[in-house]
């Protein structure tokens, strides 16, 4: 048994940087990577994809990406762990056995299925499951017949299985984001389900790893103290067998990992601190120390975790209409008086000719429109970007709703440019339902080829 | 004195369903025994009132010097519902920096220039 070993996070989302991955496997030394392509929204595109083509659904810049890192996962024996295989991960699968064996050198490829209860959500529902939505009450009838994807936060030790099984690669289904770091630990060290404290320290350092950069010097408050973003180093976990880890980042990149960046990320996308739930474990996100050790080294120790609920939490998403925006730069003197204006052209228009929405938004872009009336307004504004949106569930009223944005630069005021890449289109709304379902109905499988 | 939160605090923002997540993290201890006090969920709230539909609820973390806000109903829907330009309050923490407090004086010595 190793004394520590390394998990880095070469993607913190699907849309990441391509080439980080590659540089988190080259530039150092490593012993998993660990890689999320998946948001709430990702899976609904992927479940569409296959319905139109059986051998579609998973991510497939994946496969690009391996293709890339090959050698390091031949001879040096780095171990990836994703979600990349989607609701397709065997299709995922044989794309990359047929990548390592034009290599000449096949690798082991484990996936973990039963995440996706999309088939059997009606079965499920007879079997007595409600799918009420967690955080508002609501009845899952009200989505029940535009649901596009449903999928289980599975529990992390499908991914110690399929490493006990030999795979170099895991397609790991939806585990939580969390569980990619966990996984390997849980193998490495022979951790026990029931062993909450350090269950809970192996979720909460992917926890701070899950998106990518944004604890080595990413989206940081004191910006102006990160050396070198250009070439920002991914995170990196050092885990010991009893718990305490560092999290870090190769040497000789750019990026910082300071008490203050690791902080930030501890408390991102926070509720209750005391009690993250986990397929696996709750964390206690007020219990452990944390200390800057230097030299972009941050340890920590004294985690604590107890018994995991009863029941996996459902990630559903569901077709809820339709919505577009469109933006015009308006420039020269009075520019917010003028953008005023124009807003008000536009929305006097699509009214005259008979159209209301379910929701609308005017936004002027470069005067607080993120912020409302915490700033005041500035005196002197030669330049504002408006921005404006609608929603509905009617198709046709959207595009409508687009094909008035660009007349306004001739029969509007002056000044008014930056309207290209053609008329707003209505794009669809896949909105998001969390529910729960018990553990017991759900069966997952693992193996590894 | 007047400051503002910037000087001795920094902070992240993101999307928790149709709220948002603000962790704010001060640089001094005693900054933050006499933050628990003072910035209160009314005190947040009014700050963000053209932007906060819903109620806020604050939790502590003494162990990281730090507090965690939750803004509810401030994101216009939540995620890919929401039709704004900030749909996931991405930019919520820079947004409780600009908040302006009165430190005590005995506490001026932690403040960063």
């Amino acid at each position: 048994m190793k004394d520590v070993i390394r998990i880095g996070n070469g993607q913190g989302f699907w849309g990441d940087s391509i080439d980080a991955p590659v540089n988190l496997a080259k530039d150092g030394p490593l012993d998993y990577m660990t890689l999320d392509y998946l948001a709430e929204v990702t899976l609904s595109i992927m479940q569409r994809q296959k319905l139109n083509n059986s051998n579609a659904g998973y991510a497939r810049d994946f496969i690009n990406l391996i293709d890339r890192i090959l050698p390091e996962i031949q001879k040096n024996k780095l171990k990836v762990i994703t979600n990349a295989g989607g609701v397709n991960p065997q299709t995922c699968r044989k794309k990359l056995q047929e990548l390592s064996e034009n290599s000449g050198h096949k690798i082991k490829i484990g996936t973990i299925e039963g995440d996706d209860i999309y088939p059997e959500l009606q079965s499920l529902r007879n079997r007595g499951v409600s799918f009420e939505n967690m955080d508002t009450g609501e009845s899952f009838d009200k989505i029940a017949k535009r649901v596009y994807s449903a999928n289980v936060y599975i529990n992390s030790f499908t991914i110690t299985k399929a490493l006990e099984k030999g795979a170099q690669i895991v397609l790991a289904g939806r585990v939580s984001d969390p569980g990619l770091a966990l996984g390997p630990c849980a193998y490495e060290f022979g951790w026990e389900n029931y062993q909450y404290d350090k269950i809970a320290a192996g979720t909460l350092a992917g926890h701070i790893t899950e998106c990518g950069a944004q604890c080595s010097g990413g989206n940081f408050t004191n910006w102006q103290d990160v050396p070198n973003m250009a070439n920002l180093g991914y995170p990196i976990i050092e885990m010991s067998a009893n718990g305490t880890f560092c999290i870090t980042k190769h040497e000789n990149t750019g990026g910082l990992v300071s008490r203050e960046t690791v902080i930030e990320q501890v408390l991102y996308e926070m509720g209750d601190p005391k009690n993250y739930i986990s397929p696996d474990v709750c964390v206690d996100f007020t219990s452990f120390n944390l200390k800057d050790i230097g030299n972009d080294r941050v340890e920590i120790n004294n985690v604590k975790g107890s018994e995991p609920t009863d029941s996996y939490k459902v990630s559903i998403s569901y077709f809820a209409g339709f919505k577009a925006s469109g933006q015009l730069t308006i420039s020269g003197p009075q520019a917010y008086e003028k953008a005023q204006l124009t807003a008000d052209i536009i929305w006097k228009r699509l009214n005259r000719a008979g159209f209301k929405f379910d929701d609308t938004s005017t936004e002027y872009l470069g005067i607080s429109s993120c912020h409302g009336n915490i700033n005041p307004v500035p005196e002197q504004i030669n330049e504002v970007v408006l921005r404006l949106s609608v929603k509905d569930q009617n198709k046709d009223k959207v595009n409508r709703f687009g094909m008035e944005i660009a007349p306004v630069i001739t029969s509007g005021p002056p000044g008014i440019t930056g309207f290209s890449g053609g008329r707003p289109k209505a794009q669809e709304i896949v909105a998001y339902w969390p529910t729960i379902i018990p553990k017991e109905l759900i069966t997952t499988t693992v193996d590894v080829l | 004195m007047n400051i503002l939160l910037s000087q001795i605090a920094h902070a992240r923002s993101g999307d928790k369903g149709s709220n948002s997540n603000v962790g704010l993290m001060f640089y001094s201890n005693e900054v933050y025994h006499w933050a628990k006090i003072y910035i209160t969920e009314k005190r947040i709230k009014e700050h963000f009132k053209g932007i906060v539909k819903g109620d806020v609820k604050r939790y502590e973390l003494d162990n990281l010097q730090s507090l965690n806000f939750i803004l509810g109903d401030s994101l216009g829907g939540g995620g890919s519902e929401s039709i704004l330009n900030d749909a996931q309050g991405k930019t919520h923490g820079q947004a409780i920096l600009l908040m302006e407090v009165e430190l005590p004086e005995s506490l001026i010595d932690k403040v960063k220039s």
